[in-house]
């Protein structure tokens, strides 16, 4: 509802997901798709986070374990590669390092303010135990 | 069509249940999905019914509670299809999170309720708790009085309901087992002209037009939630009535069948007159004419349309008469009783000296028999020459042991 005033709602507290219509949204990619303003995927919820997942794609296996088990789609894939994670909708919950089965892990959780570069450079090695 | 047509007489002997799943039949549902509560059972039952017999072409969703039942009337609602189910009770009480889910999203959907009492103690029978549970709700509630309105009413629910101007659910209120399991005759309209007055479905933001794609149950804070909640009130209170009166109206020149938002039964020239709802209309009504004959001008007020409440008709119906009472089938519970307090709330500020009292009755199906309209009626009348109330303000009917009142 971002540019919405406040009475310029429709009944129902209904919002639009894209403004006027749209055609082949299944086969249009996210990012290309024009969502309006009051779509979701304009909101950012990315404050409701404290800890972050960081992905490090030296060890992924593009297994999609993590695109399967986000409960926020959150997980970018692209022709079945892992890319990266959508930090706009990522609240944080680590269920993608759950699930990921890769020794040492692909993604792994650090504090909000972690810097992302230095956490890959220093990345936990193999578990010789598991 | 894929269904059969279903040849009916002109008049039937139906109960009210069987009245309102056959209208449910006529009016061509997508979706009914629901769960068994006694009495309510034989409507969802009977639905169920006429689809495994190829009378209904909608689909037909058995589901794990009254909650979910309704959960997935708002689904089917939000994606654009005519939606109706039926509960009672217990039943209604654990669907009340989502009735409010229901108008508050605008969904159009309507709700057979067979009024019953409300636990603890645990108990089947008809009294109104459950109707005046659903009142602040943000439905439009209909009250059939016998099964020919359980019939008609449902026809009218959806009309008003689906009509994009208005958008909000709608009840249809019977009583258990004085109307839902009395069988009585009941004239029909055959299925082209009961579908043909509700008309076909016209969806507004419906989840199935791919090409505009729309996100229902949205979360808004305290920027945004005040604007829509009063913007739900205001279409309730400004632009239901006139819908309803419309479709009163085309319903009787489709039916002779004439309904008000406010039944008056005699009492244009009344000095007392009882205000009440349900089956206890027709009692009322024929004890006021027998109290004519004793020489006590009595007359009754029947509600048709609970909510939104009808003031100005009521001021209307009331403000020439001199003694009233209202009849609040559901416990109080520590207050005057829903029917008291909104008739006080119309007569007020008015010129009206008429004296009001309010009386609790018939809770957990106990009768009001004629004999306690006659005392109430000589009650009432008692006022009028008293010119100031004779007893407390509020009082029990028809409970055991020393007479209970209150106020």
């Amino acid at each position: 509802m971002a540019n919405k005033g406040w009475d310029e709602f429709e009944i129902g507290a209904m919002l639009r997901t894209f403004d006027g219509s749209i055609d082949d949204i299944a086969g249009t990619a996210q990012e290309d798709r024009s969502y309006s303003e009051s779509s979701s995927y304009r909101a950012s919820v990315a404050d409701w986070r404290l800890e972050k997942p960081v992905f490090n794609k030296d060890y992924c296996i593009d297994c999609q374990f993590c695109w399967i088990y986000c409960p926020d789609v959150s997980i970018i894939a692209r022709d079945k590669k892992m890319i990266g994670v959508d930090m706009d909708h990522c609240k944080g919950c680590g269920i993608c390092v759950e699930v990921c089965p890769t020794n040492p892990k692909s993604l792994l959780m650090f504090t909000e303010q972690a810097d992302e570069e230095s956490e890959i450079a220093s990345w936990p090695s193999k578990d010789e135990e598991k | 069509m894929a269904f059969d047509k279903m040849e009916l007489k002109d008049i039937e002997v139906w109960d009210g249940n069987f009245a309102a799943a056959q209208a449910m039949r006529q009016c061509q549902i997508d979706v009914v999905a629901a769960y068994p509560i006694t009495p309510s059972t034989p409507i969802v039952e009977g639905y169920a019914k006429f689809q495994s017999d190829n009378f209904i072409e909608g689909e037909y969703v058995m589901v794990e509670s009254e909650h979910a039942a309704m959960s997935a009337c708002i689904g089917a609602a939000a994606a654009g299809g005519r939606v109706a189910t039926a509960t009672s009770s217990q039943g209604f009480a654990l669907m009340v999170e989502t009735l409010y889910q229901a108008s508050g999203m605008r969904l159009p959907i309507v709700l057979n309720v067979v009024n019953r009492a409300l636990a603890a103690p645990l108990n089947v029978n008809g009294d109104h708790s459950d109707m005046y549970l659903g009142r602040d709700s943000g439905w439009i509630q209909f009250d059939a009085y016998c099964p020919q309105d359980a019939y008609d009413l449902n026809f009218i629910a959806f009309k008003v309901s689906e009509d994009h101007d208005v958008r909000l659910p709608a009840m249809v209120h019977q009583d258990g087992f004085m109307t839902s399991h009395t069988a009585q005759g009941v004239h029909t309209l055959t299925d082209d002209q009961g579908y043909g007055f509700v008309g076909e479905y016209k969806p507004m933001n419906d989840m199935l037009d791919f090409e505009h794609p729309v996100t229902h149950g949205v979360q808004t804070e305290e920027d945004w939630h005040f604007e829509h909640k009063a913007r739900q009130h205001n279409d309730l209170m400004t632009k239901v009535m006139p819908k309803i009166q419309t479709a009163f109206d085309e319903f009787e020149k489709l039916s002779g069948r004439k309904y008000n938002i406010v039944e008056k039964y005699d009492t244009e020239d009344a000095d007392v007159a009882v205000v009440c709802l349900g089956t206890s209309v027709e009692t009322a009504r024929e004890v006021a004419k027998e109290m004519r004959a004793k020489g006590i001008k009595a007359g009754v007020v029947g509600i048709r349309v609970i909510r939104p409440f009808p003031f100005f008709e009521i001021q209307e119906a009331l403000k020439d008469l001199k003694s009233i009472a209202t009849l609040d089938r559901s416990n109080p519970n520590g207050a005057p009783g829903m029917l008291f307090n909104e008739v006080a709330g119309c007569l007020f500020n008015t010129d009206t000296k008429v004296l009001l009292s309010g009386k609790v009755y018939g809770l957990g199906g106990r009768d009001l028999t004629k004999a306690h309209l006659v005392e109430l009626f000589t009650e009432l009348q008692a006022n009028v020459d008293a010119g100031k109330l004779t007893t407390p303000q509020q009082q029990f009917i028809g409970v055991r042991g020393p007479k209970l009142s209150f106020l």
